[in-house]
């Protein structure tokens, strides 16, 4: 009893030279393209009400983004609100992020910053301190002020970029760190730059929407 | 229409005797007008409820479908004056499975309702399975009034919550004043675009709360744009890359039918002489039986849909989003083609095969941009003949020798014939579903109704209700079905049969959950792990216990008339069709394997 159709057997057929990469990029051979991951600064202007910020997390768990950190807060309009993510992704993925982020309803923008973006995080780390004169020199070095001290601890907060948020930490490091609690980071585009305006009240920044950065953010 | 000025009490000949009378503020000069407008005119909006029916009724719902409950009481009861049809399921996945296909039959949103808590657990399959479709579907579910929300109240879930992850857009309706304009922008975001499934939870206090507001028209929110026209110089690369492609293909995708580009895109293919490959939902998009067609693509696609899209230079793209089961592996999926990309949502472009020419827009709009760009026919003789010797070398066949038990195939093809061409055709999920894809000569759009993305068993009974509501008198509507299928979903006969639907099951009995016993023969040495079904009821009889008609096929001389014989039947029948148990489905692409190594038999896998 034969069980199936007809036809030449797969050993029989032709089949073509060609490959697709995992991005579903055909690979010239000559120039194979390769995307590794980096790390981009995403802003996203949002409507303001209940729900977004779920909208907006849960986007990225169940796509499997790779998300760094993600803040959020007020605009200076009050119906609006500014969502800074920081994401680690191959550029077909940051491009995936920006276009699936824009679907959702409570978002109005959604822009890639430039590599020379303002980044800023804040972090609070408290410290064992029988020494306060040294935990305080350490701390200025980093222009980090003490917020809190008590005989046994001194509490730091530290802004700045990531990168030297992490080398204060491990200074600190020396006098036995207790706790550290950190924000995130947060991020304006430099300049007359806008940082993510509703395509209607900037041509400009509209037309910038699919600019795709190569470098990672230069803090980094 | 609105009869409720005053409360409640309002029986059908109440209801009745009101029509006619007059109100007596109404001035003796409209008295002339009154009567026309009387058909017409609705009486103000007094309760939440009443602008959430006032909503269905401004976007012009005729049906819903849905099961009543504490938490969407009031909304029942302000249905309960409207001219909305309202169809009561047996269970609300059927209730989101009849909506679901409504919207593909109908093109407009199909309409569920159920209540709080478990009712709109019961919708969520449905919800899934719509939006992995792109199916234009509303959703309306109670909620617990809105002081309870959160303390874990009787029948209280999390909807919204819950529904994120698959629905386009849901809302938590918490003011009587926007309650119905909430319901209207629902609407208006379902079909818009590319459509998908909306919700509104909608708490017992809102919409039993007073307001006045009238809901605005359906329109979509600000912040939603459709960008419906393509790139002109990207239009104009793309055509012309047709016009030197050597070996192209149309790849047409569910997006085509949604769009309304059925026809456009058969103009621009037969004009070109272009040879068409479908996916699962473009099912009808193109005419099967044209010389062009190249059918099916994919896990289960025709051979030579396969070797066309294996083997083109240039794939036109419309309307789909690359799915696994299309594409099988990336890596080897169209390894020489160029494509061109048409998708009216952005996030598709690229998202698994990369686009050579990304086209964002509606699907028509951009192959009339097209047509207008592509100037000459690519060349393509050779082509053309190869992709008919492919068709000849690899043509869909079967045995039906007298001495086996029935083959599915033949039951399909028998269906087939005995049926219009326009008759519709729902499906379950499993191997039946790809024996009435690849059987049945499907020639028209929204004719074929089957779970694509989600692979809902069934969905197939439920559907076929949904379908006859939105399918002309004339249309047949026929459910090809599973017995696994069948079974998850049969209760909606008893809707079928209270409904007087003229609708024909045909289940194709193999005791099995076929599909699942055809991949543990290839891939787990045979172990028939829980996929023996050997205590299947009888589905004939199990029909007239509903009260609908019953029949059994049992050889090869049974088929015909008692096809002929449930078709003929106005009303719900159900074919006890007993095939050959051992029957499988190929051609096959193995998960994740090349479109070109489609298998013929089970030694090829
Ligand atoms: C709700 C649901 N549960 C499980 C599956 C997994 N599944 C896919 S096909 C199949 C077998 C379907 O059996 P049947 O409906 O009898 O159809 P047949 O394959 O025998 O034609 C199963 C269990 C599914 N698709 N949907």
């Amino acid at each position: 009893m034969t069980r199936g159709l007809d036809g030449p057997s797969p050993e029989e057929r032709p089949t073509p030279a060609g490959r697709r990469n995992k991005q579903g990029i055909r690979i010239d051979p000559e120039i194979e393209a390769k995307h590794d991951p980096r790390r981009t600064v995403i802003s996203v202007l949002v409507e303001h009400e209940p729900g977004v910020l779920s909208d907006v997390s849960g986007l990225f768990s169940r796509r499997q983004f790779n998300i760094e950190s993600l803040t959020v807060g007020p605009t200076a309009e009050d119906e609006r609100a500014r969502i800074t993510l920081v994401v680690e992704e191959p550029d077909p993925g940051i491009d995936q992020i920006k276009k699936q982020l824009r679907k959702l309803l409570p978002v109005i923008a959604v822009r890639e910053l430039e590599p020379d973006a303002m980044r800023r995080e804040l972090a609070l780390v408290k410290v064992n301190a029988e020494r306060p004169d040294r935990v305080a020199a350490v701390a200025d070095m980093y222009d980090a002020k003490t917020v809190d001290s008590s005989p046994e601890t001194a509490t730091i907060e530290i802004t700045g970029a990531r990168q030297k948020i992490e080398a204060a930490i491990e200074t600190l490091g020396q006098f036995g760190i207790r706790e550290i609690a950190r924000t995130g980071t947060t991020a304006l585009a430099r300049g007359t730059d806008d940082t993510a305006v509703p395509p209607t009240e900037s041509a400009a920044t509209e037309a910038k929407q699919t600019q795709q950065f190569t470098q990672p953010a230069d803090d980094d | 229409m609105s009869e409720r000025a005053a409360p409640v009490t309002t029986t059908e000949e109440q209801h009745d005797d009101q029509e006619p009378a007059r109100d007596a503020e109404e001035s003796v000069d409209a008295d002339a007008t009154a009567e026309a407008a009387s058909e017409t005119e609705q009486q103000p909006v007094t309760t939440g409820a009443e602008a959430v029916v006032r909503a269905l009724e401004n976007a012009g719902v005729e049906h819903a479908f849905g099961v009543q409950g504490g938490a969407i009481m009031p909304v029942y009861d302000a249905l309960y004056d409207s001219e909305i049809t309202h169809v009561t399921m047996a269970h609300e996945q059927g209730a989101s499975h009849a909506a679901d296909a409504y919207g593909i039959v109908s093109g407009e949103p199909g309409i569920c309702l159920a209540t709080s808590g478990p009712g709109a657990t019961n919708l969520v399959t449905g919800l899934a399975d719509a939006d992995m479709d792109s199916d234009p579907m509303v959703a309306l579910t109670g909620q617990v009034p809105t002081e309870f929300v959160g303390n874990d109240a009787f029948q209280e879930t999390d909807t919204t919550g819950v529904t994120t992850p698959v629905t386009k857009d849901n809302t938590f309706s918490s003011e009587p004043d926007r309650v119905g304009t909430d319901v209207s922008e629902a609407f208006a975001l379902a079909r818009e675009g590319r459509p998908g499934p909306t919700l509104v939870d909608l708490p017992k206090d809102v919409t039993n709360a007073e307001t006045d507001r009238e809901p605005d028209e359906p329109a979509v929110p600000h912040t939603y744009e459709v960008q419906e026209e393509a790139d002109r110089e990207i239009v104009d690369a793309a055509a012309e890359r047709i016009e030197n492609a050597q070996r192209p293909v149309m790849l047409l995708g569910g997006g085509v039918i949604k769009g309304e580009a059925s026809e456009a895109c058969r103009e621009f293919a037969i004009e070109h002489e272009i040879p068409v490959v479908t996916t699962m939902p473009a099912i009808g998009s193109f005419p099967e039986d044209h010389e062009l067609s190249m059918e099916m693509a994919g896990m289960h696609g025709t051979g030579y849909a396969n070797m066309a899209i294996t083997h083109c230079d240039t794939m036109l793209a419309i309307g789909t989003r690359f799915d696994d089961r299309l594409t099988g592996g990336i890596e080897t999926f169209a390894p020489d083609a160029e494509v061109i990309h048409v998708d009216i949502d952005p996030a598709e472009i690229s998202k698994n095969i990369h686009a050579d020419y990304p086209l964002v827009g509606d699907a028509e709009t951009v192959v009339d941009q097209l047509s207008e760009a592509v100037d000459d026919s690519p060349q393509i003789t050779k082509w053309r003949a190869q992709c008919q010797q492919w068709k000849s070398d690899y043509s869909m066949a079967y045995d039906t020798p007298d001495d086996e038990p029935v083959k599915p195939q033949f039951v399909v093809e028998a269906l087939d014939e005995a049926t219009s061409d326009n008759a519709v055709v729902t499906t379950g999920v499993g191997q039946h579903q790809m024996w009435a894809c690849q059987y049945w000569t499907y020639t028209e759009p929204r004719t074929w109704v089957s779970s694509h993305g989600l692979g809902t068993m069934g969905y197939g009974l439920p559907a076929a209700i949904g379908a006859r509501f939105a399918a002309d008198d004339d249309q047949e509507v026929v459910c090809i079905d599973g017995d696994g299928s069948f079974l998850m979903t049969l209760q909606g006969l008893s809707v079928a049969v209270r409904e007087e639907l003229d609708i024909t099951v045909a289940v194709l009995n193999n005791e099995y959950i076929g599909m699942v016993r055809q991949w543990q023969d290839a891939f787990f040495d045979g172990r028939h792990s829980a996929s023996d079904y050997g205590w299947m009821p009888e589905f004939d009889k199990l029909a007239e216990a509903f009260g609908a008609r019953g029949f059994r096929i049992d050889d090869y001389n049974d088929v015909a008339d008692t096809i002929d014989a449930a078709l003929a039947y106005d009303g719900p029948s159900v074919i006890d069709a007993h095939i050959d148990p051992q029957a499988n489905v190929y051609p096959m692409v193995p998960s994740g394997g090349d479109n070109g190594q489609f298998a013929l038999t089970e030694d090829q896998l």
